[in-house]
């Protein structure tokens, strides 16, 4: 076992693996962003007690929760073109199965704080007046907000790991990069072993925060 | 918009995705027996009093949750033999892959369930002269086993939409099965939707199935 | 401008198979001081919370200052339900002020905050004045010194004032009280009981559901008995509570015979 490490093929490499790496930053910034934001939207139809709004928003919730993000970009690439009547870009795909998926996860997020608020605190805002949004914005969220926040960082770690597969739509991103460069030089150890590190880096700070939210929210309880 | 739907394609090579979905079993199985044989290990290690043993299982549960699934198929399959100077076929390295990612996390529900059995019943077992081994088997794990199982299960669950990512190894489970036939076919809406389908049958009903256990479970507790 | 202020005729509430209440017909003059009293489950605070629509009725109809509230539909049970906005409801409500059992105070604001949040929000008053206003009406309650503290720190007492300040500060019509002391340790009933008993010398519309049939009969101009979701029997407060004519509400006062009135 007389490996040598060649080290200098990782220098080299370097600068096409920062770039892969902004392209996974974009992906999950804008799946993130507009994950959350979709996620909220159907976490209010999931609370609705209009069964038309109710039923469809559970099962978008299930059909993300229940198959392999895999086949979910797989069939966002290859499948989905094919009744939208127009080809979607790699990245296009990508970032449209990932906000979806990370959409029905932070629904789920959403719910569950949404619900654990007690039923007096609607209606003690309804019997000033308040209306549903009212309420929703100013009693609800600003008491159930720091309470999902782990939650909320455990999924932004999730997406950043679940980037990695848009490598398999030839995304050019991180992973991407990394299996481009191994076969370039002949050298995966090297290289596999940094795109590893680099995204230790990348998620460490995340999962390390998110860790101390939990303790911290748990101490005050 | 007019799509016509043809499912007779994908009927006529039904026989492959059924191969396929076995496939995806048998490489969750194992990887779920073999997983809990390393959770369980780095888990007694993490709760050593012994530094030695304490940090190199914290660095390889940490190194685990903060990188991508998709990394660590490549690195057992590319890197690794390079390494030992040995090669695997597909399935050893996505078992290797799955095995030791759903180690690291069975490792986080072993420890949560035992640190969560209260101090009182470590001493009262001790100061009934029963040694460390004795208490784990005979008083802590009967008890902490209970609240593993919901974690668990939703461990294995995570692990079984993971195996998924083999494909890229051309190992021979269900989302690879569905490229085949795509590519025989060229019916890829069919073929992506029907194996979406199939996943979301068998997770959907293994969750629940599991939940029921987790109730009975319960109840006699 | 009338001077009945509101006036329910026919009201019904059925939770699923559980009817609660069955056809109750009220008025309630303005300056009126009603006090409702009756057994546990017999119904009394689903007809108070029919009346801000904390529970939409399954039937009937309510009227606010002359004005029949909602517009005519169909209940999925094919009951005559009423079908209601919800700007509508966010109106009414702020006319007919409610105070709850459990307070329902805002926990992640402070006293003055909770107070404010419905001048501010619903009637869009600007921050000063809304300030102003609620500081005036935490005075009246004898909170001024607790302005900036959150209501998990004060007592229940304490908190249900809150509460009454916060309804206060809407200047409401008809002011909603539902066993506002129902969930306070004993010895902390006097405080809340005071400061509704001034908001009755000020000649506010009020309608309580209590228990305390001593505070009921010097607070009430009218007590009304309600038993198995109807009105059972109604009058002045020496007629219901001290001369009841029915067995029924005999029987329950029987239990408090030994109080004074």
């Amino acid at each position: 076992m007389e490996y040598t490490w060649d080290f200098k093929v990782i220098l080299d490499s370097f600068p096409l693996l920062l770039r892969g790496l902004v392209v996974t930053i974009e992906l999950w910034i804008l799946a993130f962003a507009i994950g959350l934001s979709l996620g909220f939207a159907v976490s209010l139809a999931r609370v609705s007690s209009r069964g038309w709004l109710n039923a469809p928003a559970i099962g978008y919730v299930e059909i993300f929760r229940n198959t392999p993000v895999l086949v979910q970009l797989i069939w966002f690439y290859y499948a989905f073109p094919i009744v939208l009547g127009a080809q979607l870009s790699p990245f296009t795909a990508a970032a449209l199965s990932l906000t979806l998926n990370t959409s029905a996860y932070c629904a789920e997020i959403f719910r569950g704080g949404i619900v654990s608020i007690a039923r007096g605190q609607w209606e003690g805002a309804k019997a000033i007046g308040m209306t549903r949004a009212m309420t929703m914005r100013r009693v609800i969220l600003p008491q159930v907000l720091k309470r999902m926040l782990p939650a909320f960082t455990n999924r932004g770690i999730e997406l950043a790991k679940v980037t990695s597969l848009a490598s398999l739509l030839a995304v050019n991103e991180l992973m991407y990069q990394g299996r481009l460069l191994s076969s370039t030089y002949y050298r995966p150890l090297e290289i596999l072993t940094v795109v590893a590190l680099v995204y230790f880096v990348l998620i460490y700070p995340g999962s390390y925060l998110s860790a101390r939210l939990e303790r911290r929210l748990a101490a005050r309880d | 918009m007019q799509y016509q739907w043809d499912f007779a394609a994908v009927w006529s090579h039904f026989d492959l995705l059924i191969v396929g979905l076995i496939g995806t079993v048998e490489l969750a199985l194992v990887s779920i027996v073999l997983g809990v044989i390393v959770g369980f290990v780095v888990a007694l290690m993490r709760l050593s009093h012994r530094r030695a043993l304490r940090t190199p299982a914290t660095a390889f549960v940490e190194f685990y949750r903060n990188t991508p699934p998709i990394v660590h198929f490549f690195w057992f399959f590319y890197a690794l033999p390079i390494l030992i100077g040995l090669s695997f076929e597909p399935f050893t390295a996505a078992v290797l892959a799955l095995s030791t990612q759903s180690g690291a996390f069975y490792a986080e529900v072993f420890r949560g369930g035992i640190v969560s059995i209260e101090r009182g019943q470590w001493e009262g077992a001790k100061a009934l002269g029963m040694n460390y081994r004795a208490v784990l088997r005979r008083v802590i794990l009967p008890q902490a086993l209970r609240r593993m199982v919901a974690p668990f299960v939703d461990r294995s669950f995570e692990l079984t939409k993971t195996t998924a990512l083999a494909s890229s190894l051309a190992y021979a489970e269900l989302l690879y099965q569905a490229m085949q036939v795509n590519s025989i076919t060229y019916r890829p809406m069919e073929v992506y939707t029907t194996i979406a389908i199939m996943y979301f049958i068998v997770l959907f009903a293994a969750s629940n199935l599991m939940r029921l256990v987790e109730y009975r479970l319960a109840r006699v507790g | 401008m009338s001077d009945t202020v509101i006036r329910i005729r026919n009201l019904h509430k059925r939770f699923g198979d559980l009817h609660v209440v069955k056809g109750v017909d009220l008025e309630v003059k303005r300056g009126e001081r009603i006090a409702i009293i009756g057994a546990s489950g017999s119904g009394k605070s689903t007809i108070l919370r029919c009346l801000n629509f904390m529970e939409m009725p399954s039937d009937g109809t309510i009227e606010l200052d002359g004005k029949l509230l909602g517009t005519e539909g169909r209940a999925n049970d094919g009951g005559a339900a009423r079908t209601y906005s919800e700007s509508e409801l966010c109106e009414v409500r702020t006319r007919v002020g409610m105070v709850f059992q459990q307070f329902n105070l805002f926990p992640h604001m402070t006293v003055l905050e909770n107070v404010m949040e419905g001048l501010i929000t619903v009637k869009r008053t600007p921050k000063g004045a809304a300030r102003s206003r609620a500081t005036e009406q935490l005075a009246k309650v004898g909170l001024q010194d607790k302005l900036h503290a959150y209501p998990g720190k004060l007592s229940g007492g304490q908190q249900q004032r809150v509460a009454i300040a916060r309804a206060l500060a809407m200047d409401p019509e008809v002011l909603l009280f539902d066993e506002p002391t129902s969930s306070l340790d004993p010895e902390l009933v006097g405080e809340v009981l005071r400061v509704i008993h001034a908001l009755a010398e000020e000649g506010r519309t009020m309608l309580l559901v209590t228990h305390e049939l001593g505070f009921a009969y010097h607070f009430a101009d009218r007590v009304v008995f309600i038993a198995d979701g109807i009105v059972y029997e109604t009058g002045t407060a020496d007629d219901v509570l001290k001369h009841p004519t029915k067995e029924r509400t005999q029987a329950f006062l029987a239990r408090f015979t030994e109080r004074a009135f």
